[in-house]
């Protein structure tokens, strides 16, 4: 087992300006289960594609543990690629299964033997070792595609959206499975995928990627509570958080008809940047509902009311629209849990205010999240 | 609002609808299916009749059955052997409302054999040599154009006879993906795990007694890295010498020909002095012969059957002492006086037994044959009614070799 590191890491497509990845710097620790995540062309699976050694490095070097890899060709690179080729042999034991690659590498039979069954321990398969293919369930034959990998016993393991070909419910009960054999086993694990819940549930930690460059790395709740600029509070989480960009007086930001006095650091922040405009993000379930006299409650009139027992989503505009320019695709839409017991009617009105603390200041100029209080 | 089946295809078949989209494909009724494929796959695949042809269908997940039908597209567009795709099909519901799975459905590629058929109906020594070459060829060609694969194996590709050998098809390409150009590290993996997923496959048909044991399943992996290789340096390799040995360079196209491909493009430079000259293959493609022959002819062959009909077509020009005439002129007569002919001759009984170019060839075979056995020259169209007679009617239909019939599969469950 080791760990992983990416220095200055670019790939550079012949003919392309700008580079796939660009000067990746990351350093995934020992048995870490790390995830990539990120909108689709974001340089994600190149980045894994450059660590399993498909694809070349143009600058920067790549090191498992203190080896450096950057040349070397990915059989020599003791990597297994997981659930990339699973079609299991009908004539051959589960235990063949399983252990056949060893064989062709020339692995001692008793050596074989031990490795498989170590394996199928972990993976619940003892019993069904000397059985055919046939006799096991989906989620059997796919447990045994990871012993494949496991017996093979490399020091990383990678996966390029393993989930992505199976359906809804396979896939949410196949995530929590490989996030807990990883966790067992103990092999730093890069993962890839671009969908976000999937990457805040697998992960130890988190790397976001946007054109190539990687915007943050943190555990899940780092991602979530602390987004370092504007992207990134706008991918992780769901539904996505609020963000608009709204005009500043004295400290204070407009937003809609309500005022938000800003924490002292940003606005110092702000007006360092000489900035009369502020972006200002807040979360779905970051709200209280207010009244009308309340200052500080932002007016928001409810398009529609999400109900799914647990939770309720409302949808609505901010009702002052005019003054709020939004950053984000939805317009002045804005989205706000509210307590399921109690929803608020189609076309009403309602008043919000943003939870001390819980807040997201961004510079609107660079996108960049201002220190807040 | 309940979504609705969705059909997309460059030009839908309205049978497409008759089919019951609303049952799982595990479970479809017997009487729909033409067959069921051997083997275990991780997706269910079904064959099934439609519109006088067959068809076959599996279920995917939504977005990787989108990318590989566009995949498969650009293959087709690249001329690549690949089996065509015809349709995604999205938004099913079975009855109680509950959603399915997505479906892609291609076009069942006539008189192919899947490698498992051909361990258990021609068990010939050099079987397994003649298939690692034809895929060798294949993943050459896949990689000249920029094809990583990402799961090469033999249960991944489908054979069709090719005169004496067998030409390669890419079957799923569900793990691929098609790049500007291939580094080595992904020619590399390609040809690794290609490597060990046919040694997989065949230590398989080891423990199922289909294949001797004691063959050297990791002798025959290891063929196909070499094949590979070869070929792939004979095609791409640069290559020195001194300026005044530039016959090399014909010398370098004649032996890309011979290995049935075209060159579209070679670098040549010169250094300063002149005295050495470097040159190196930019573009090659393959089916140098089928397109000779295809232009000669109309006939649309693969290559090592094109090789075979040309050299007849010499054999032909020789009999008939027309050696100086225009080579189009002597390609018509002999297609309409000996090749159509030949053809015509077979009972519509036993047309589905083989395609006519592989028909045509295993006549050439048996004109040899009984050439030497009466010590002279035997016609065409002579040796075609013996063969016919003889050889024909004890081969088995090829045209569409599936898998398991719906009853033998019942039986096995």
């Amino acid at each position: 087992m080791a760990s992983v590191t990416f220095e200055n890491a670019t790939r550079l497509y012949p003919g392309t300006e700008r580079p796939a990845v660009d000067s990746l710097n990351l350093h995934i620790n020992d048995g870490e289960f790390l995830v990539l995540v990120g909108p689709s062309g974001c340089g994600k699976s190149t980045s894994l594609r450059m660590l399993a050694g498909l694809e070349d490095v143009n600058s920067g070097r790549i090191l498992i543990g203190d080896r450096d890899v950057t040349d070397v060709q990915p059989k020599d690179r003791d990597i297994a690629m997981v659930f990339q080729n699973y079609a299991l042999y009908p004539h051959m034991s589960v235990a063949e299964n399983m252990g056949f690659a060893l064989k062709i590498a020339g692995v001692p039979k008793a050596e074989i033997r031990s490795r498989v069954e170590e394996a199928a321990k972990i993976l619940d398969l003892t019993e069904y070792l000397d059985r055919k293919p046939k006799a096991l369930s989906g989620g059997q034959r796919q447990r045994v595609a990871m012993g494949r990998a496991i017996v093979r016993q490399p020091q990383v393991f990678l996966m390029d959206e393993p989930l992505s070909n199976l359906d809804a419910k396979l896939r949410v009960s196949t995530r929590t499975q490989i996030a807990s054999l990883q966790r067992r086993l103990g092999v730093t694990t890069v993962y890839v995928t671009h969908d976000q819940t999937e990457a805040l549930t697998m992960g130890d930690r988190i790397a976001v990627l946007k054109d190539g460059v990687l915007q943050q790395v943190g555990t899940p709740r780092e991602m979530y509570d602390t987004p370092v600029n504007v992207f990134v509070a706008g991918f992780i989480g769901s539904p996505a958080m609020n963000i608009g960009t709204y005009d500043v007086v004295d400290n204070t930001a407009h937003i809609g008809s309500a005022t938000f006095v800003l924490p002292r650091t940003a606005a110092d922040e702000l007006a360092a940047e000489d900035s009369t405009k502020v972006t200002i993000g807040f979360r779905p379930e970051a709200l209280d509902l207010t009244t009308e006299s309340d200052p500080a409650g932002i007016p928001i009139d409810v398009n529609l009311v999400e109900e799914l027992g647990s939770d309720a989503f409302v949808y609505g505009v901010i009702a002052t629209a005019e003054k709020s320019e939004s950053v984000v695709s939805r317009g002045a839409e804005v989205i706000v849990r509210v307590n399921p017991r109690s929803v608020p009617g189609k076309g009403t009105r309602i008043y919000v205010t943003i939870r001390p603390g819980q807040e997201h200041v961004f510079s609107p100029t660079t996108g960049l999240r201002l220190a807040s209080a | 609002m309940a979504q609705q089946l969705q059909i997309t295809a460059a030009s839908p078949d309205p049978a497409l609808l008759d089919l019951p989209w609303n049952i799982p494909l595990a479970e479809w009724p017997s009487q729909v299916l033409a067959a069921l494929p051997r083997g275990l796959s991780r997706h269910v695949v079904r064959f099934v009749r439609l519109s006088g042809a067959v068809i076959a269908i599996k279920e995917i997940g939504e977005s990787v059955a989108y990318g590989e039908y566009e995949l498969l597209r650009k293959l087709g567009k690249l001329d690549v052997p690949s089996v065509v795709p015809l349709a995604v099909i999205t938004g099913r519901r079975a009855d109680d409302g509950e959603p399915l799975e997505a479906v892609l459905v291609t076009q069942h590629l006539q008189f192919s054999l899947p490698y498992r058929s051909l361990f258990s109906h021609i068990i010939g020594a050099d079987t397994a040599t003649r298939l690692i070459d034809a895929l060798a060829v294949l993943l050459v060609r896949l990689h000249l154009i920029g094809f990583y694969w990402g799961d090469v194996s033999l249960s991944n590709t489908l054979f069709r006879r090719d005169a004496e050998s067998f030409a390669a098809y890419l079957v799923d390409a569900e793990t691929g993906a098609l790049y500007p150009q291939l580094t080595d590290g992904q020619r590399n993996y390609d040809l690794d795990l290609a490597r060990t997923n046919i040694i997989g496959e065949l230590m398989d048909l080891e423990a199922g007694d289909v294949l001797d044991e004691g063959t050297d399943v990791i002798g025959i992996g290891d063929s196909l890295v070499e094949r590979y290789n070869d070929l792939w340096a004979a095609l791409t390799e640069e290559e020195s010498f001194g300026a005044d040995e530039r016959w090399r360079v014909k010398e370098r196209i004649h032996r890309v020909h011979r290995l049935g491909f075209d060159v579209d493009e070679l670098a040549m430079t010169a250094d300063a002095g002149g005295s050495l000259v470097r040159i190196q293959p930019k573009v090659v493609d393959a089916g140098y012969h089928s397109r000779r022959l295809s232009r000669l002819t109309g006939l649309e062959v693969q290559e090592h059957q094109a090789r075979r009909l040309l050299s007849d077509l010499d054999h032909y020009r020789a009999l008939e002492g027309r050696g100086d005439e225009r080579e189009s002129a002597l390609a018509h007569d002999w297609l309409t006086e000996i090749f159509e002919p030949t053809i015509r001759a077979v009972p519509a009984s036993q047309r589905g037994k083989l395609e006519p170019a592989q028909l045509f060839h295993e006549v050439l075979d048996h004109r040899w044959f009984l050439s030497q056995q009466q010590q002279r020259d035997v016609p065409t169209l002579e040796a075609a009614q013996s063969y016919l007679a003889s050889v024909l009617p004890d081969r088995p239909q090829e045209q569409a070799v599936l898998g398991l019939s719906p009853e033998d599969a019942a039986h096995q469950e």
